[in-house]
């Protein structure tokens, strides 16, 4: 029998190239997104991004339902993060409208929207590390861990406003809810639990040299294509922009909060990861000043959502934009000073986030796509709207 | 580049006068010189951040694109506005500027039908290939049928 070994030529000369459908029901897409891949091998050349799967036409909507209605459904655009895409809505009414805010309710905006911060980073480093493979972390342990500690955040968002995913928080003029009682010791109890298990999270990923191989030098945006398409939040500042909403236009009282904007220059996988590893840290720290500065009043300027007074929005125009845990979410709204907007439009994050695939995936190998997907952290809600 | 000196240069570049009104600097401008001004914001003003580009239906008095581009820097805030005639929905593109405009372009497209001209991919984003229509426009109802959908 002849032990030598065969090798048998495939007459692959490294001209031929494969279309590969990645999705609509990829399970890292954690929505519904199609890329259609052409393949050098196992290297990709071009990405054909195809979104609109989930696209409910909330800027139609926006115009048929009044200033009262709509901000429950805005939470719907970015279903992870309900309590800050309600906050962009309400701001731009409040922008156009010119409607006060009591100071006791931009506190409690800043803490609602900062736990969400917490809680939507949970989500994303999560699945993250589960699209990455069982090398990390020991097959869905981060998952595990992650969703375990979300839960502690969506409990008391439960105990706020009784509901834990779309909460309905935020009205034109101030927020539906206040505290209830001994809520602040609880919160405060999540966020120093909260930084024990972020140490836990870091000792176990940067320890992993699997971790590290698949995020550094992975996907790497250049601070100038950061820009020009207009990515955001952690991505922008994870490619040496230092560009957060919360210093560039500071909205809800976020000027009273001593927080650090963390930027990181080399743009990969890596660095997005870093920069939300610190905003983690930098949310809870607000967190404890809000607490510590909530000031006493009314919680709203307007009456509440139940009562039949309309909001009065004069005609005008106006665009308010706030930071969220994906980076920067607005809304333009036009008024004809009637009950409804004549026009709104969602300036979504996950949208110009996910531009950006296109142009930085090519040159890698399949198996970094998913990496590089879940470091974008899209939600596809808010990019189909 | 402070935002008065922008003034001052659209003034003399343009003959048009940039509004200052809540920390953004809003330009009216005719569609001929729609790249025009997108190059000196891009390269003059230094407005390297591409936010957004949408636009809004007057009606009878024309579809009107939007784009708001901004120097992070020197935080200059730059709204372009032109009005394109009433029956008339064709842009010029601004895809060779800002590559961001490639995505925001096309989902304008899709809900307005306005037409950019030079971008290279022109074709509808969050709808499908077949759909009937631009939904944003005001005279798109919002029960139109679709089958097999509605």
């Amino acid at each position: 029998m002849n032990t030598q070994t065969q090798v048998v030529e495939l007459g692959y000369g490294g001209n031929e190239r494969l279309m590969l459908n990645m999705g609509p029901q990829h399970p890292s897409s954690h929505g519904v997104f199609r890329m259609i891949l052409t393949l050098a091998g196992e290297t990709v050349v071009a990405v054909d991004a195809v979104i609109g799967y989930l696209h409910r036409c909330h800027e139609k909507l926006g115009e048929t339902l009044t200033y009262a209605q709509y901000p429950s459904i805005a939470s719907k655009t970015d279903y992870v993060a309900a309590m800050t895409a309600e906050l962009a809505y309400v701001s731009a009414v409040e922008r156009v409208g010119k409607i006060e805010v009591p100071k006791r309710a931009q506190y409690l905006r800043v803490i609602a929207a900062e736990l969400q911060r917490i809680a939507s980073h949970c989500l994303w480093l999560g699945t993250w590390c589960l699209d990455m493979g069982g090398a990390i972390g020991g097959g869905s342990t981060v998952f595990l861990y992650c969703m375990r500690e979300r839960e502690m955040i969506l409990d008391r968002f439960e105990e706020l406003t009784g509901a834990r995913l779309l909460y309905g928080f935020h009205q034109v003029g101030g927020t539906r809810y206040d505290v209830p009682a001994g809520w602040d010791t609880k919160v405060r109890a999540t966020g120093d639990f909260m930084e024990k298990r972020i140490d836990e999270y870091e000792a176990m990923l940067e320890g992993n040299a699997f971790f590290l191989v698949r995020t550094q030098g992975v996907g790497v945006i250049s601070r100038e294509l950061a820009q020009e398409v207009g990515v955001v939040g952690p991505l922008i500042r994870g490619s040496g922009v230092n560009y957060d909403v919360r210093r560039a236009e500071p909205y809800s009282s976020y000027r009273d909060f001593d927080f650090r904007v963390p930027v990181e220059t080399a743009g990969d996988c890596y660095a997005r990861y870093r920069v939300r590893m610190v905003e983690f840290r930098e949310s809870i720290r607000i967190i404890r000043q809000a607490l510590d500065g909530l000031p006493d009043g009314p919680i709203s300027s307007r009456p509440g959502v139940k009562s039949v007074g309309q909001v009065r929005v004069p005609k005008g125009e106006g665009y308010a934009r706030v930071e969220g845990p994906r980076g920067e979410v607005g809304c333009y709204l036009v008024s004809d000073g009637g009950p409804k907007p004549y026009r709104l439009k969602w300036r979504g994050a996950s949208f110009t986030n996910l531009a950006v695939l296109p142009h930085i995936i090519p040159g890698h190998k399949v198996a970094d796509v998913v990496a590089i997907m879940g470091s974008v952290d899209p939600v596809f809600g808010e990019v189909d709207r | 580049m402070t935002a008065a000196d922008a003034s001052t240069r659209i003034r003399e570049r343009f003959g048009v006068e940039a509004v200052m009104a809540d920390g953004v600097l809003s330009v009216v401008l005719p569609r001929e010189r729609w790249q025009e001004f997108g190059r000196v914001a891009r390269e003059e003003l230094g407005c390297a951040y591409f936010n957004w580009l949408s636009a809004v239906d007057w009606k009878d008095q024309g579809l009107e694109v939007l784009c708001r581009v901004e120097n992070l820097d020197a935080r200059l805030v730059v709204m372009m506005r032109t009005r394109l005639v009433a029956g008339e929905a064709r842009c010029p593109t601004l895809t060779h500027l800002w590559r961001g405009a490639d995505w925001m372009e096309r989902e304008c497209y899709d809900m307005f039908g306005i037409v950019f001209e030079g971008h290279p991919d022109l074709r509808r984003i969050l709808l499908s290939e077949g759909w009937e229509g631009h939904p944003l426009r005001k005279d798109y109802a919002v029960d139109t049928p679709f089958t097999p959908y509605r």
